[in-house]
Parts: C-alpha cells; structure tokens; sequence
C-alpha cells in the first residue's frame, strides 16, 4: 500500500491475493448458489430422472423393469388418454380466448376514468386471488342442479338448466364457466399496459379524423399487444394444467367427460403407481404445451408489436 | 384531448357552430358515460355474487337453503355452521400446519430469492446472462414433468408425509420471485455499492445493509405471492401428504366435502368462507402491493 502511494499510477486494490474483480465473480456465484443447486437438482436432474423413467415400467418401491418404448406405444393406443386429450383441448380452447377477450373488455371499460375505479377493478379481481381447492367447493355448490345458484336463478327466469357437474354434456361447460370466472385476472396487468400507451398516440389520432373504433384496433391492440401476448401465454399453460376442479368436483366423471391429462397422469402415477406410464403422459402434456406455446411465439412476430424494435 | 380544444378556440369564426354542436356531444358522452358505468356495475355483480351466495348459504336453515325462490337473507342466521365444523374435523391443527409452512416459506423466499436476485442484479460474473435466461426459461416450465423425480427423492429421504416437502424447495429461491427482485434491483443506482465499496463494504454487506432495506417494498410483494400461493397451494399437499394430522387447510377442505361425511351445505360453505378469509383480507389491503408485483414483472414480459 505504501509504495502504491508513491506510484502515479494507480494499483488495483488488492484485498487476501485476489482482484476486486475475481472476487466480485466469487461472490456472484455464491449468490446464485441456491437457485443453481435447486435448479440442478428440481429441474435439470429432475427432467432427466423424468425422460428416463418413460422407458420402464415402475412403482418405484420395488424396482425398475425397462421396456424401451413400452409406454410411449400404450399411451398412443390408450383411449382414455386420448379422451383426455380431447378433454383438456376443449377446455382450453374454449376457456383462453374468451377469458382473454372478458379480461380486455373489462380493463377497457374500467380506463375510461370511471369514479371508483379501484373498487371496481378489485371486485373483478377478487376471484382470481382465490384459486384452488376452496373455488372448487364453491363452484360445486353453485353448479348444484337442485338448490344451486345457477339453477335457481335460470329457474327464475322460467329455464331449466342441466344437471351440470354429473351430465357428460354440460361437465366441462360447468369447468369453463368456472374459469371464466376468474378472467379478471388478467386486468391488473391490461390496465397497466393500458395506461402505458402514450396519450400522444390517440391525440395525434383524433386530429387525423380517426374514430373510437379505428383508435381502437390502429392503437390500442397494437400497444397493448405484448401484455395480450403474454396472457396468451399463461394463459394457454395455465389451462393445459387444469386438475383440481376435476379432481375435486367430478372426479374425472361422469363416464370421463372430465379427465384432464393431469388428473389422468395423477391417477395413473400417484393411485395406480405406473410411474413410467404416468412420467410419458407428463413428457406428452410438455411437449404439447411447448408446441403451443412455440406456436404462439412464432405468430408473434406478425401481431405483437414491440415499441423501439426494428422490423425485420 | 388537450390538442382540438386548443384548435377550436384558434379558429374563432366557427365558435358559435361548435359549442351548439359541442352541447349534443358532452350530453351524449355523459350519456354513455353512465351507461358503461352501469354495465361495469352489473357486471362486477355477476362477479361478486357467488361470494355473496356463499356467505348467505353459509348461515342458511336447512330448510332455507333447499326453498324456491331462493331466499338472500335468511330468517334466522345459523352461525352454528361455522363451529359445528370444528368438531367435526381437526381444524386448527390444519391452521396450525398450513401457518407453519407459511411463515418458514415466507423466510425462505425472502431470504433465498432476494440473494440470488443480487447476484443477478448486482454482480458481474461469467455466464450471467446465460444463466438468467435458464431460469427465466424454467419459469415457462410446467411442473408436472419434474413431479414424479422429486416425489421420488423426497420418498428417499423419508419426507414424504411431513411438512418437509412444502418447505424445503422453496429455500432454492423461486424463479418468478428471483426474476421481480431483480428487475427491482436493476432499478436502484450503481452510485450507491460504489460508494458503500469505498466505505469498505463487502457485497455481501451491500446486499444486506443497502440492497434489502431499498428493496422492501418487492420483498412485500414477493411475501405477499408467496402467502396467497402457499394458503392456496392443494396439489402439493396432496401429493405429499398422507396422514390427517399433516393436513393443510386445503386438504381439510377437502376432507370436510368427502361423501364420507355427509357435512351439510352451509358447514361447507362456512369453512371454504373461513379458509378464503385471509388471502382476501392480504388482497384489499395489500392491493398496492400486488399491483405493483404485477407490473414488475408483466409489463417486462
């Protein structure tokens, strides 16, 4: 130290051998320490036990019988795996957009400076926080087709509603309605996007003569196109994953009109232990939601439209 | 708006046209001001009232319940509903196993996501940018593929059937949290680990004296998703959880519903009220807090 006062030029402090720079990449990786062995072990090593286990037959208490492509050849032929499928599609497709389309309108209409704005937007948000098992045992009894909330006010006025939960026709109708409840969602995150958009934007608009309408869809959806992406997104893995309604309210039932691949991959794993068989049908559920997802990640290049990029 | 106001009084000559015109316009925007404002309200009721029908069952005769029209307000309240559930399941114990997971969950994330958020926002290190992205790749990553490998290791370590699988893995730090911290942290300026560095901090002082006093207000956040997350959580315990007096309220919930039972409507209703009540209460006085979190983090996305 002393002789580095003498010096013109100024030493890099050096503190027990090391530079301040080896010694901030020591102390960075100490920090990521505990993501990097949750991730090495939860996710990494977990996905690789996981695409292993596909190729045998296991309870994993007994022992571990290979049966190459065993599994993967059942679960193709399984009808009840492609009733799921067909299940967890229906549920999905239907549930997205209009849960997006509902989350839209809702934030909309809530921007346009109503008095008591953020009472409103937590009445619409209100259900969202309440996910899970308890959503599920109110909705069992609204969905109840005698004393039920749904029933008894469509019998008000002068209609008979299904038998809902226990009617093959109307099961997963009953589980949309369900989700669609909880389309408020996505609010919080549209109105922010919402209220990021540049007023300029629409002022600049008005000048040129264009309409409520034409702002709408020339403005609006284009600015807030990445927070509708990104729903999209959640939304779409979100819905592929729906278990506890079906677990809890139908049991899968009536005659499988309910059995999502997860309640399926759950009973074959975790009530039947066909580990092997249940870890093939968790790797197709993977795959189809990254296909979707990669889907929509493709699309976006033509709809999302991100302020400051560069058109390619 | 501010523009063709100024534009209008600009172009004088044609002022006494406009106001007469102006005068049908600012009637018919109050107009269908009101209008939205009565279509948000009706549509927030359709929102709120199956809550409301919940609260009304909940303390309904058995009678009043099965009866046509139904009735809102019931003649007599039975608040027995809310007691008789106690003794017919072990309640509090529930409470008391899902309040312990929380409060070590709630150390657990703060601690564990908010170090490795300083390590990403702070600190320059090789690989960074790459490791970032892992893990924001594995926030896309649906769960149900690692699900039978940790059930697995959790059996080999004999915690299947305690609370330990609840706990333990949220002490790795949770991408989402990881990822709001350290957008937040990005936020606060450079100038001040410069001139803590001078005053002789160690990082590790940075990040415990300067970092996390600045960061409180996302460590709210982060406490309060974890809150709503584990109070909520059901999959979990019940992939983990065998024996009743391990049960989380969810899983208690569950049990109170079981045909088994036979419990009637209003005890169910009651208890799924009691078991919503505190995620409720977080949210409406929290509600800064969520909003926040949820700018963070989505806007960014």
């Amino acid at each position: 130290m002393t002789e580095a006062v003498g010096r013109l030029q100024p030493v890099p402090v050096r503190k027990r051998g090391l530079s301040q720079r080896a010694r901030e990449e020591i102390a960075g990786y100490l920090c990521i320490m505990p993501w990097m062995l949750g991730f090495l072990v939860f996710t990494a090593g977990a996905m690789l036990f996981s695409l292993g286990l596909v190729f045998f037959k296991t309870d994993l208490l007994t022992g571990f019988h290979f049966v190459g492509f065993g599994n993967i050849t059942k679960m193709v032929a399984d009808p009840l795996f492609q009733k799921s499928l067909v299940v967890t599609s229906y549920y999905s497709f239907v549930t997205v957009p209009i849960s997006l389309a509902i989350g839209l309108t809702i934030a909309l209409a809530l921007n346009q400076g109503l008095p008591a704005q953020g009472f409103w937007r937590t009445l619409y948000y209100l259900p969202s926080v309440t996910s899970g098992i308890a959503v599920s045992m109110l909705w069992m009894y609204v969905f109840h087709p005698d004393v039920g909330l749904l029933n008894e006010t469509l019998r008000l006025v002068g209609i008979q509603g299904p038998r809902w939960l226990s009617s093959e026709k109307w099961a997963v109708p009953a589980f949309i309605i369900m989700g669609l409840w909880g389309s408020g969602g996505s609010i919080l995150l549209n109105l922010a996007g919402l209220q990021s958009i540049p007023t300029h934007l629409f002022e600049a608009a008005k000048i040129d003569g264009a309409g409520t309408w034409r702002q709408f869809w020339n403005i609006t959806v284009p600015m807030l196109s990445p927070t509708i992406f990104f729903n999209l997104i959640m939304g779409i893995i979100g819905s592929f994953q729906v278990f506890t309604q079906a677990l809890v309210m139908t049991q899968g039932g009536p005659n499988n009109a309910t059995l999502t691949i997860m309640l399926y991959l759950y009973r074959k794993g975790f009530q039947q232990l066909q580990f092997g068989y249940s870890s093939a049908i968790a790797w197709a559920l993977f795959c189809i939601i990254l296909a979707l997802t990669l889907l929509v990640f493709r699309s976006s290049a033509v709809w999302v439209y991100y302020e400051g990029e560069v058109r390619r | 708006m501010s523009i063709p106001t100024v534009m209008q009084r600009a172009v004088t000559g044609r002022a006494a046209v406009r106001k007469r015109h102006n005068v049908g316009a600012v009637i018919a925007k109050k107009a269908s001001r009101l209008l939205l404002l009565v279509l948000v309200a009706l549509g927030s009721v359709v929102f709120v009232t199956p809550f409301a029908w919940m609260v009304s069952s909940s303390v309904k005769s058995t009678e009043e319940v099965m009866r046509f029209p139904p009735v809102w307000i019931p003649s007599v309240i039975h608040l027995e509903h809310y007691i008789e559930p106690w003794h017919r399941l072990p309640f509090s114990l529930y409470y008391r196993n899902t309040l312990i997971v929380v409060a070590f969950n709630l150390v657990g994330t703060i601690l564990s996501s908010s170090i490795v958020a300083y390590g990403f926002a702070r600190l320059r290190f090789r690989g960074r940018n790459l490791l970032f992205l892992i893990l924001l790749s594995t926030m896309m990553l649906p769960s149900q593929v690692t699900l039978v490998p940790t059930y697995y290791l959790f059996a080999k370590l004999g915690w299947v059937n305690s609370l330990k699988p609840l706990i333990i893995p949220v002490y790795f730090g949770s991408a989402f949290n990881i990822f709001l911290l350290r957008q937040f942290m990005m936020t606060v300026p450079l100038e001040l680990d410069d001139a803590a560095k001078i005053d002789g901090c160690g990082f590790f002082s940075i990040y415990w004296r300067i970092i996390m006093p600045l960061a409180k207000a996302a460590l709210g956040v982060i406490a309060i998703f974890q809150f709503t997350y584990d109070w909520n959580d059901f999959f979990n315990p019940l992939i983990y959880i065998n024996s009743p007096h391990n049960f989380t309220i969810a899983l208690g919930l569950r049990t109170l519903q079981s045909t088994l039972l036979y419990t009637p409507m209003q005890q169910v209703m009651a208890m799924t009220l009691v078991a919503m009540t505190p995620v409720l209460l977080v949210f409406i006085l929290a509600q800064r807090y969520f909003i926040q979190g949820i700018v963070i983090t989505g806007v960014k996305g």
